[in-house]
């Protein structure tokens, strides 16, 4: 009992710091509600799936930024899809770095890409390892 | 295969059980967006394009492999920025269609830029949502579709008389043989609903 109670107090300590941290917005609470006895892994499908696109993404658009001269409309098209992928799970800090990407890529401005996009990667990065974690004590 | 139709008139607008054909390009969102609707008690059919919608609804010039009656699409709901045919030259084949234009067609976005919206609802689309969907946004369509359809199956009934009757206990047999799953949350089990819409069924004037 007093396991259950600890590990429970670490899932809603570890909830309550993506939220203040602003990683996550209201999205994910949105999709748990969904969840239920008969769908009890819906989110972490969902999520499963959102890893897949945004790698496929994220892929995508390194190449993409390989490429002299730059294509900033089809970078755009790529970062909007993957934009919309973090809003739909709640990804609020990548989502952040999108807007930034895409509103550079309207400018034109290489340097703003590039740099914006290393950044988003990190954030990128970082979600998914509190995600996994979030998981895992789940 | 027909059903005995022993207890008066019945609907598939009675069962409550709105046929949604959502499209969408991304997996994720097809993915919450059939659980958005299967939890407001929806049959979904979920494509990824534009092009496959209109297979789907018979446009493209190839049969369908669904009657017509099986196929009835209660709601078309599309996301607006897709590769290939964008949700909003959907709308336009949809509503350009005399098969298909009475069909609702709400458009989905994460962007809210006002020309867009202006150009989906002229072009007659219901209504314009902002991504990400909400329960509480397809619970309303779904009233106000359900509202809609309930209308024009009186009108049915007064206009059509007998012809109207067999049609709809197909569809009864239909949805009563069909196998999508049934969600087993209390929320929306068919046989409580069943039972409802036999115990007020429409009166035919």
């Amino acid at each position: 009992m007093e396991r259950n109670h600890h590990l429970h107090r670490q899932l809603a300590n570890l909830r309550q710091s993506f939220f203040d941290q602003g990683y996550l917005d209201e999205q994910l609470i949105q999709l748990e509600e969904l969840q239920d006895d008969a769908n009890p892994n819906f989110v972490e499908e969902v999520v499963t799936l959102f890893y897949k696109d945004s790698a496929r993404l994220i892929h995508s658009i390194d190449q993409a930024l390989e490429k002299n001269p730059l294509d900033f409309a089809k970078l755009d098209s790529h970062m909007h899809q993957f934009q919309g992928s973090n809003s739909s799970i709640g990804a609020k800090k990548v989502k952040t770095e999108c807007t930034q990407f895409r509103e550079y890529c309207r400018a034109g401005n290489v340097e703003g890409c590039k740099r914006t996009f290393q950044q988003l990667k990190r954030e990128y990065a970082l979600l998914k390892t509190k995600l996994e974690a979030y998981f895992e004590v789940a | 295969m027909e059903v005995e139709n022993m207890a008066g008139d019945y609907s598939l607008s009675d069962a409550q059980e709105l046929h949604v054909l959502a499209v969408d390009d991304s997996h994720v969102d097809r993915k919450v967006i059939e659980r958005l609707l299967k939890i407001s008690c929806c049959k979904v059919t979920a494509v990824e394009s534009g092009r496959m919608a209109l297979q789907y609804l018979g446009l493209d010039g190839e049969k369908s492999s669904l009657g017509i009656d099986e196929l009835k699409v209660n709601l078309i709901m599309t996301d607006y920025s897709m590769p290939g045919m964008t949700g909003y030259e959907l709308l336009k084949k949809i509503k350009g269609s005399s098969a298909l234009s009475k069909i609702p067609v709400v458009i989905m976005s994460s962007e809210k830029i006002l020309a867009r919206i202006d150009r989906c609802l002229e072009e007659g689309a219901k209504e314009f949502l902002q991504k990400p969907v909400k329960l509480s946004d397809v619970k309303r369509l779904k009233d106000f579709i359900l509202r809609g359809e309930n209308d024009n199956k009186e009108t049915e009934q007064m206009k059509e008389g007998s012809c109207s009757r067999k049609r709809k206990i197909q569809d009864c047999s239909l949805s009563l043989t069909q196998t999508h799953d049934i969600p087993s949350s209390p929320k929306c089990s068919s046989a409580p609903l069943l039972q409802q819409s036999l115990l007020k069924h429409p009166k035919i004037a």
